[in-house]
């Protein structure tokens, strides 16, 4: 045993894999520890916001400030304040007003307010433009004017008039450092579309996906375990009935089954414990199958025969002369289906039947949270890149593991 | 001959066998449920409702419709009756369709979505994974690594790459559907156009995830049989090395064909939810459809239609598997 241990951290694609699994393991029960609180808690109130430092601004403007001078400054302001909705309603008034845009990179922020300044004039009546519409031109065009220029104060309301009284100029050259700003929250991987933080979120979701994956493979590992024993064990009319329902059951798609169930469950009777209990119930013809054809080769070797003769018990039998031997294949078989539990419960979440959504976050239901608020269109790509990338990590690092335990225990493989 | 008979004889008898039992099972499985299906579809139907004496008809009604006031034997029969007419039932959502119209309208989308995608990246896959087992050194250092990642990107999460890549951002492929949305189905040179621009999407998805599993097979199987002792006898003999490779990739290419029999099930399960993603008109999004509108009649039609259409790519592949390969003949023979 332990030198077999020992021999599958030889392997490069073993020690690989269980790196990359330790350490999501690791993130996953260490972050909690230094960051409390409920991976539900909806912390933003609008919905996807941009992963990146977020600092108060009531709090900034009452901290210390420095002076910098840095020579970019201007030009990084007005670059921020051109939208894309601006744009293109300058692009739009260039076309009206018979301006030349051919040379024009519309995405070049510069060359297109170069061209605005150059050409807008307020008092030019220009045919086509809705009273609304030339008002909204203006007031663009002194935005942009005043865009660094116009000056901020920070006012206080006088309790007893209620008039604002000037407490401060906003200096365009102050700059606080952020360790003096009581309120600083780095969301790593910003907001969902519930306003939960991301990292927090997804680090709980992988945490009941690797649940659920554990007790769905189990579940499928122990089903496809004994059956598989004894069918390829006992033979005759038991071993004819199990296959028979085995070959049922591979062609039959295990989805089929789980959209079945889980529909008919009803969504408040689906936790995530009974999804992956579920899962388990529908996925274990695989190791039935593999365990069935490991122990009829194993059945006629000379030391069960020897077993048999000196009159031991079938459960002796199997316990000592049987499983040693299919172990190292049962233990891979296991990996794999924590894999395909954590996929199956993200299918099934991806299609509206997954546990139920106000308990505990999976990797799936996030998937389908992102999906239904159509995160992928609107350019959120923190709320379902990094979950995507979660799940291929964990089967990736889990398969990683299974081929390497393969090259150890099939020599034939080995490189 | 007379053995390949009773070999396709019994093949097609299984298909019947299993058959039947996922009628059975798709009839059971919903009914065997702690909770009764009428109760949930007539809360459903019934929210906001006030009247009970309302609420008592609807539940009445679903019940005649569904007959679950009689035996569950007298059940099944009725269901295997309409089954046999091609009578699913009515559609709740889409009323007043019936089921079998709207599958038999979504089934072709889908065959024609994953036929060729599943078979086109089963032979990219054998390839590459023949190439890695034959080279070895370099390209096996890479591309194993490489192929083992993509292949654990799930198919849905792929879909949502590729829509974001090559939709949203390059905006060179449409992000959903099957045609354009303002095109009645024709079969007008502008219409073929539409569905092979929409087309392109979905199909390299399916493509590109089959790849990855079917090259790790490919690869192992192939070093198994490269290091074969008939292998090395015919080295010793002095046999082209060309000669040998083609033995070896046609012995490792079989179990393949097995392997892709087997995994057919879990692979079109998968492909469903990327068809999804894409808003493509096969099962994929009725059944999406059928279960963001609790539509009861349309989940229970579309999961039959999957296990019939995975029942018969896979008694096919078996046939074609045991057509080809004596192994598997003689193997079958002798259980």
């Amino acid at each position: 045993m332990k030198n077999t241990i020992r021999q599958l951290f030889h392997s490069p694609n073993f020690v690989v894999g269980f790196v990359i699994f330790v350490g999501m393991l690791l993130a996953i029960f260490l972050y909690p520890i230094f960051h409390p609180g409920s991976p539900l808690e909806m912390i933003g109130v609008g919905t996807f916001a941009k992963p990146g430092l977020y600092i108060s601004v009531y709090d900034s403007v009452n901290s210390e400030t420095e002076t910098l001078r840095l020579p970019d400054a201007d030009e990084k302001r007005s670059g921020a304040v051109l939208s894309d909705e601006d744009r293109v309603a300058m692009i739009e008034w260039f076309g009206k007003a018979g301006v030349d845009t051919t040379n024009l990179d519309a995405s070049d922020d510069a060359a297109v307010l170069e061209l605005w300044k150059a050409n807008y004039d307020p008092d030019k009546t220009i045919k086509g433009l809705t009273k609304a519409k030339r008002a909204y031109y203006r007031r663009l065009n002194e935005a942009l004017a005043n865009n660094g220029e116009a000056e901020l104060y920070v006012a206080t309301k006088d309790a007893d008039s209620g008039e604002l009284v000037e407490k401060s100029e906003i200096d365009k050259d102050a700059y606080v450092n952020t360790k003096d700003v009581a309120n600083v929250k780095r969301l790593v991987l910003g907001t969902d579309n519930f306003g939960r933080d991301m990292l927090k979120e997804l680090l709980a979701a992988a945490k009941t996906s690797l649940m659920i994956g554990l007790i769905a493979g189990s579940i499928a590992t122990m089903i496809g375990l004994i059956l598989g024993l004894i069918s390829g064990y006992v033979g005759g009319i038991v071993d004819d009935i199990i296959l028979f329902v085995m070959n049922i059951f591979t062609v039959i798609p295990s989805f089929v089954i789980l959209i079945l169930i889980s529909y008919s469950l009803g969504q408040s009777q689906r936790g995530a414990g009974v999804v992956a209990m579920i899962i388990g119930f529908t996925s274990w013809v695989w190791t039935a199958r593999s365990v069935r054809s490991q122990v009829i080769s194993l059945r006629n070797r000379d030391h069960v025969n020897l077993s048999k003769l000196s009159g031991h018990s079938l459960l002796r039998i199997i316990f000592t002369d049987i499983l040693p031997y299919i172990l190292s294949y049962v233990v891979m078989a296991f990996i794999l289906q924590i894999s395909s539990g954590i996929l199956a419960e993200a299918q099934l979440s991806m299609l509206g039947l997954g546990p139920k959504t106000t308990e505990v976050p999976t990797l799936g239901l996030m998937m389908s949270w992102a999906q239904l608020y159509s995160a992928h269109m609107n350019g959120s790509w923190w709320a379902y890149f990094p979950v995507i990338f979660t799940i291929a990590l964990i089967s990736f690092s889990l398969n990683l593991m299974n081929t390497g335990m393969d090259q150890v225990f099939n020599p034939a493989l080995r490189d | 001959m007379k053995g390949l008979r009773k070999f396709i004889l019994k093949k097609i008898l299984w298909f019947f066998i299993t058959l039947i039992v996922a009628v059975f099972l798709n009839f059971i499985l919903p009914r065997l449920m702690p909770s009764d299906p009428v109760a949930t579809i007539t809360s459903k139907m019934a929210e906001g409702l006030t009247d009970t004496a309302a609420v008592q008809r609807i539940y009445e009604h679903y019940q005649k419709e569904f007959g679950t006031d009689k035996p569950i034997m007298v059940q099944f029969f009725i269901y295997v009756k309409n089954l046999l007419h091609g009578d699913m039932g009515t559609s709740f959502s889409q009323y007043p369709r019936s089921v079998a119209s709207i599958l038999s309208s979504a089934i072709g989308w889908t065959i024609a979505l994953q036929l060729p995608a599943i078979l086109v990246g089963w032979f990219l896959g054998n390839f590459f994974g023949a190439v890695a087992a034959y080279k070895r050194k370099g390209w096996d250092k890479i591309f194993m690594p490489i192929s083992i990642f993509i292949s654990n990107i799930p198919a849905f999460g792929f879909a949502v790459i590729m829509l974001v890549v090559f939709a949203v951002k390059l905006k060179i492929a449409p992000t959903s559907g099957g045609y354009a949305y303002d095109m009645i189905p024709n079969f007008s040179w502008k219409f073929i156009k539409s569905v092979l621009y929409h087309y392109q999407l979905p199909f390299w998805t399916i493509v590109i995830t089959t790849i990855g599993g079917q090259a790790i097979g490919m690869r192992s199987m192939s070093i198994y049989e490269l290091n074969a002792d008939y292998v090395k006898y015919s080295r010793f003999l002095g046999i082209k090395d060309r000669k040998v490779v083609k033995y070896v990739f046609r012995n490792a290419m079989l179990p393949q064909i097995t392997g892709l029999a087997l995994s057919m099930a879990t692979m079109i399960g998968g492909n469903l939810v990327a068809e999804m993603i894409f808003s493509y008109p096969g099962i994929g999004s009725q059944i999406y459809a059928g279960i963001t509108t609790s539509d009861y009649p349309l989940i229970s039609g579309s999961t039959l239609i999957i296990t019939i259409m995975v029942l018969i790519m896979t008694t096919l592949l078996d046939l074609i598997c045991g057509i080809i390969d004596p192994r598997v003949k003689a193997a079958q023979f002798d259980s």
